[in-house]
Order: structure tokens, then C-alpha cells, then sequence
């Protein structure tokens, strides 16, 4: 579906985001060594979602084309690792990463060749029922998938064998597996941030404004849009790699488009016109979806309300709402 | 010395069909090298479909040789990206650099010094860093002529430059696109059904109707074409 457009964005310095994103990172590098356990892997799970955020924004955000699938892509990275453990017995984090890219990239491009010929509901219908024969596969075969019961996934070795997860898992997960985290984010973070600063990014906004304009000045835009479905579905197959070994299990719950409908909320409650909204969006959605598990029952039900009750109140999401707080203070001053 | 002048665009008998309407019949249309021309003719002559013909290279009966860019009737720009983006992302596309993912777009200082220059001519230098979908009317026109030209053709098509937005203003856009294209030297053929700027800013005027070319000639000899006088000027009286 074609999406209102993001608020304007211009190429931006090198410096300037590296003045801000530094000073984040190294707070981010403090959280284990400051606060309990618990903490850092709920961070850890946050920031693996602000990934599969950031990449899907990459669609909503800067190609105006909403995706109502990218559960598949997630779910393919999460399976592609489970499956790694099940058949090759590999216990390598970077392999289980590449292996993840190879099948999110296989997977993208197949669906991508059919998704990108369409916008607005047809796209949004495409990419969820593709998502939909992913899940049916995962909960159907289940000689492989483990079905409903899933697949477990161990404690992985990271930095080719040099840390491994012999001993206590929670520390293990807190401390190393965090800083692996953490690591992956912030190079996907700049990865993502040269992707939308360069000619392509700005070919893709061009695209989501005008697509016959777009055409006329020599924009090919089933190829963009593709490179971007595929960049877009890679990012989130990376953030269901790196999902999975914190989550010790993966079932086809991941697959099924509710998901994907967790997916497209973080983003839009951070804020999908700006670069850092999916970002903040998935770890706050990830902060107050823990709580309302722990807190009742009717956890959806109160989510649900919250969430309606944030959208309605921050139309730009945190970030736009932030954004215009901060301008209208500097205003002022 | 007019006919020494090389031909940039020829058609023959180009045709388009729309069900039973003959939209463009039998066309045979020349474009010569520095050159402003003039398409006129009433609404549904076909001057818009005969340039979607030839900007698009649609399938059509006819042979056409082009290097060439338009701008819209109906403004198309990229309304959320700033007026200098919307030029640079053109030029970017000329240069073949449009596909790298890699590399910070604003990094590449040549292509926005020349996008910078493109804005200066034609007066939108002030404008550089506001967004396309936030300028005024006559601005967009100007802007939408910009990020043609910023394609460096040979020939742009100016599909109604001057339509919605003040006669106050439509002097000056016509002064600043012709001053443009003048200066470097390369054709431009400019639908309009204001005669006023038809008749000031052309060298040669190509009058349509139904389809067909109702004449081609100087400002003056279409002036007083009885023709063209009843079909489409609608008034005996010379301007």
C-alpha cells in the first residue's frame, strides 16, 4: 500500500549522525555492566527487533509500499538457523548469520519479483499471503519444522568459536551475546543510514512521491523497488538469526501475519518518517509488550488500548512528536 | 540561416488511436536544433498525446528520433524532497550513479554544484532547501522545467508551463525558461493556449487540429492564417 510520504529529508554530513549515534552506543555498551540481567536481554531482544524495523521501515518509510508479510523474512532467518542446528549441526553464530542472509536473500527475491509489480492494498495483500504459505509450511511439515512444538536452538559460539555459551546462559546472554547484539545493530544501524543517504535511497523516495516523474528522469522502478524488497527482507531475516538463539525456540508463531502486524505497529509507533523512529518504536514496543504479558492475562487487550491510545496521540510517532517538541523549544529560545 | 539549422526530432506519419478517435493522424513534425516552437491547438487536438508519443516512445506507426525531456502539465515533482534534491537526483541519474547504495549521496560535490547552478538560472537558488511540495505554483512550474533540463536534453518538451498559475507570473516563468534555453543552445517546443506567450516567445508555430497539423510556420505567417484564425484563435483581429 502506498503510505503517506515521510517529512523531508535531505542528504545529511557523515559527522553529524556519528555525534549523535557514538554517544548512544556507548550508553548502549554500558547497560550490561549497570543493570541487572533481566535488562540487558530485554534490551537485546529490542534492539534485535529495531533491526527487522529498520529494515522493513526501508519499504514503508522510503518506498511507500507497506508490507503486511515480513514475518516470512523474519521467520525464514529464525528457521534457517534452527534448521542449521537440526541437520548440519552447526553451533557457529557467523554462520548461522550467514546462512540467514543466503536464505533471506533466496526467499526476498523470489517473493520480491512477484510483490514489487504491485502498490498500495495489492502489495500489502501480496506479501501477506506469501507470508501465509511460508507459516502454513512451518506449521504443516512438521518432520521438519517441529511444528507447532518448533525447533530449539542452542546457546551458539560467537566470534568464530572464541566466546562459547558453556555455563551460565543468563550471564552468557546478558553480557556476550548482548555485545554481539549490540555490535550487529549499530553496523546494520550505519549500513541502513548510508542505504537511505545514498542516490539509491534518494531514487527511492522519489519513487514513493512520484513514480512517473521517477520514470521519466530515468529511475527503473521494478528494479528498485526489488534491491529494496531484497535489502528490506535481508535486514529482517538478520534480526530473526539473531532472534532465535535468544529466544532458545523458534515455532511457526513468527510466520504468522499477527506478527507482521507486531512489525508494522513498532515502526509506526517510533515513527516511519524518520530514520531513528522504527528503532525506538521496537524497543519500546518490546518494553511494554514484556509488561503486559507480566501484568494480565488480557495482555492484547491492553496493549491494543495503549497502542490506539499513542497512535491517536502521536500521529508522527515518538520520534515526529519528539522532533517537533525539540523544534518548537529552539524555536522559543 | 534557418535551413541550415539540423533537424533534432522528425516524425512520419505518426498515428495513435484512442478506440475510434483519430488522436494523432498522419503526423509529421520537425524540431530543429535551437529552436523555440510553439504546439497550439484547441483541447483534444492532440498536442499532449502527440508529446506523450514521443517522450514515452510508445508503440506507435512511425519512426521517431529523439533526445529528449519534458516537463508536465500537471506539476510532477518529488513534493517531499527538497527543490535541490529533486534536481540532483536527476542529475545523478544522467551521470549513471543513481544506482549506488554504497556511497553518501552527498558526497558527490559536483553533482550539487550543478544542481546548484541549474536552481540559479532559473531563479530558484532561495528555494534550494524547501520542499518540493511546499513552493508556490509558478515556482513548481519553473521547478518541474528545472528537473527536465537538468537531464541535459537536446530538446525539452514544456507541456503548458504557464497553465495555473497568474498572468502576473507568466511573463516571467517564460523569460526565465527561454533565457535558459536560449543561452545553452537547445530546442525547446512548448505546448500553451495562451497566445500571448505563444506568439512572444516562439521562433516557429505548429498549429493542430483533430489530430492533424493545421499549419506550421513563423509567429506572423500563423498570425494571419485564416485557418488557423477560425479553428483555433477564434477572432479575426491580429495580436
Amino acid at each position: 500500500m502506498s503510505v503517506p510520504a515521510p517529512a523531508p529529508r535531505t542528504t545529511a554530513s557523515a559527522t553529524r549522525p556519528l555525534r549523535i549515534a557514538v554517544p548512544i552506543a556507548v550508553l548502549l555498551a554500558l547497560v550490561p555492566l549497570v543493570l541487572p540481567p533481566y535488562s540487558s536481554i530485554l534490551l537485546a531482544y529490542g534492539l534485535v527487533m529495531a533491526i527487522g524495523a529498520l529494515g522493513f521501515n526501508l519499504l514503508l518509510g522510503y518506498t511507500g509500499l507497506l508490507s503486511f508479510g515480513h514475518s516470512a523474512y523474519f521467520g525464514v532467518g529464525a528457521y534457517a538457523v534452527a534448521l542449521m542446528v537440526k541437520y548440519l549441526r552447526v553451533t557457529s553464530m557467523e554462520l548461522f548469520l550467514v546462512g540467514a542472509i543466503v536464505a533471506s536473500v533466496l526467499i526476498t527475491a523470489l517473493f520480491g519479483v512477484v510483490c514489487v509489480r504491485y502498490t498500495r492494498i495489492f502489495f500489502g495483500i501480496l506479501t501477506l499471503a506469501l507470508s501465509q504459505v511460508l507459516w502454513s509450511l512451518a506449521f504443516k511439515f512438521f518432520w521438519v519444522t517441529g511444528g507447532t512444538d518448533g525447533l530449539r536452538v542452542p546457546t551458539p559460539s560467537l566470534f568464530a568459536g572464541l566466546v562459547t555459551g558453556a555455563g551460565d546462559k543468563i550471564a552468557f546472554m546478558s553480557h556476550a551475546y548482548y555485545y554481539y547484539v549490540l555490535i550487529t545493530f549499530c553496523v546494520c544501524v550505519a549500513l541502513m543510514w548510508v542505504i537511505v543517504n545514498s542516490p539509491f535511497g534518494m531514487a527511492l523516495q522519489a519513487i514513493r512521491d512520484n513514480e512517473t516523474r521517477a520514470e521519466f528522469v530515468g529511475v527503473q522502478i521494478w528494479r528498485y523497488r526489488w534491491v529494496a524488497f531484497l535489502v528490506s527482507g535481508v535486514f529482517t531475516g538478520l534480526a530473526g538469526a539473531l532472534w532465535v538463539p535468544l529466544n532458545g525456540l523458534t515455532t511457526p508463531d513468527i510466520m504468522h501475519w499477527t506478527f507482521s502486524g507486531e512489525i508494522v505497529f513498532m515502526t509506526v509507533l517510533g515513527g516511519f518518517r524518520s530514520f531513528a523512529g522504527p528503532i525506538i518504536g521496537a524497543i519500546v514496543f518490546n518494553y511494554l509488550k514484556t509488561y503486559a504479558v507480566g501484568y494480565t492475562v488480557y495482555w492484547q487487550l491492553l496493549l491494543g488500548a495503549v497502542l490506539v491510545g499513542l497512535v491517536l496521540s502521536l500521529p508522527t510517532g515518538i520520534v515526529g512528536t519528539a522532533s517537533r517538541l525539540v523544534a518548537r523549544f529552539q524555536g522559543r529560545s | 540561416m534557418e535551413g541550415a539549422k539540423i533537424s533534432l526530432l522528425i516524425t512520419k506519419d505518426l498515428v495513435k488511436w484512442f478506440g475510434d478517435t483519430h488522436a494523432v493522424d498522419h503526423v509529421n513534425f520537425t524540431v530543429k536544433e535551437s529552436e523555440v516552437l510553439a504546439l497550439i491547438g484547441s483541447n483534444g487536438a492532440g498536442k499532449t498525446t502527440l508529446v506523450n508519443l514521443i517522450s514515452t516512445k510508445q508503440s506507435v506507426h512511425g519512426r521517431i528520433k529523439a533526445g529528449i525531456a519534458r516537463s508536465f502539465q500537471l506539476v510532477n515533482l518529488f513534493d517531499q524532497l527538497t527543490a535541490r534534491d529533486n534536481v540532483a537526483l536527476t542529475i545523478f541519474s544522467r551521470e549513471g550513479k543513481i544506482a549506488n547504495l554504497v556511497a553518501l549521496a552527498a558526497s558527490d560535490s559536483a553533482v550539487w554544484d550543478e544542481a546548484h547552478e541549474i536552481l540559479k538560472a532559473f531563479g530558484l537558488e532561495a528555494k534550494a532547501r524547501t520542499l518540493a511540495g511546499g513552493v508556490s505554483q509558478g515556482e513548481r512550474k519553473l521547478l518541474d522545467v528545472a528537473v527536465a533540463y537538468a537531464l541535459r536534453p537536446k530538446l525539452l518538451f514544456l507541456d503548458e508551463p504557464t497553465s495555473g498559475v497568474s498572468t502576473r507570473e507568466k511573463a516571467p516563468i517564460m523569460d526565465t525558461v527561454t533565457s535558459v534555453v536560449r543561452s545553452t543552445g537547445i530546442s525547446a517546443a512548448i505546448i500553451e493556449h495562451d497566445m500571448d506567450v505563444v506568439f512572444n516567445y516562439s521562433d516557429r508555430i505548429v498549429a493542430m487540429h483533430q489530430g492533424a497539423i493545421l499549419a506550421d510556420g513563423p509567429p506572423d505567417e500563423i498570425r494571419r492564417n485564416e485557418t488557423v484564425i477560425t479553428n483555433l484563435i477564434g477572432t479575426t483581429e491580429a495580436r
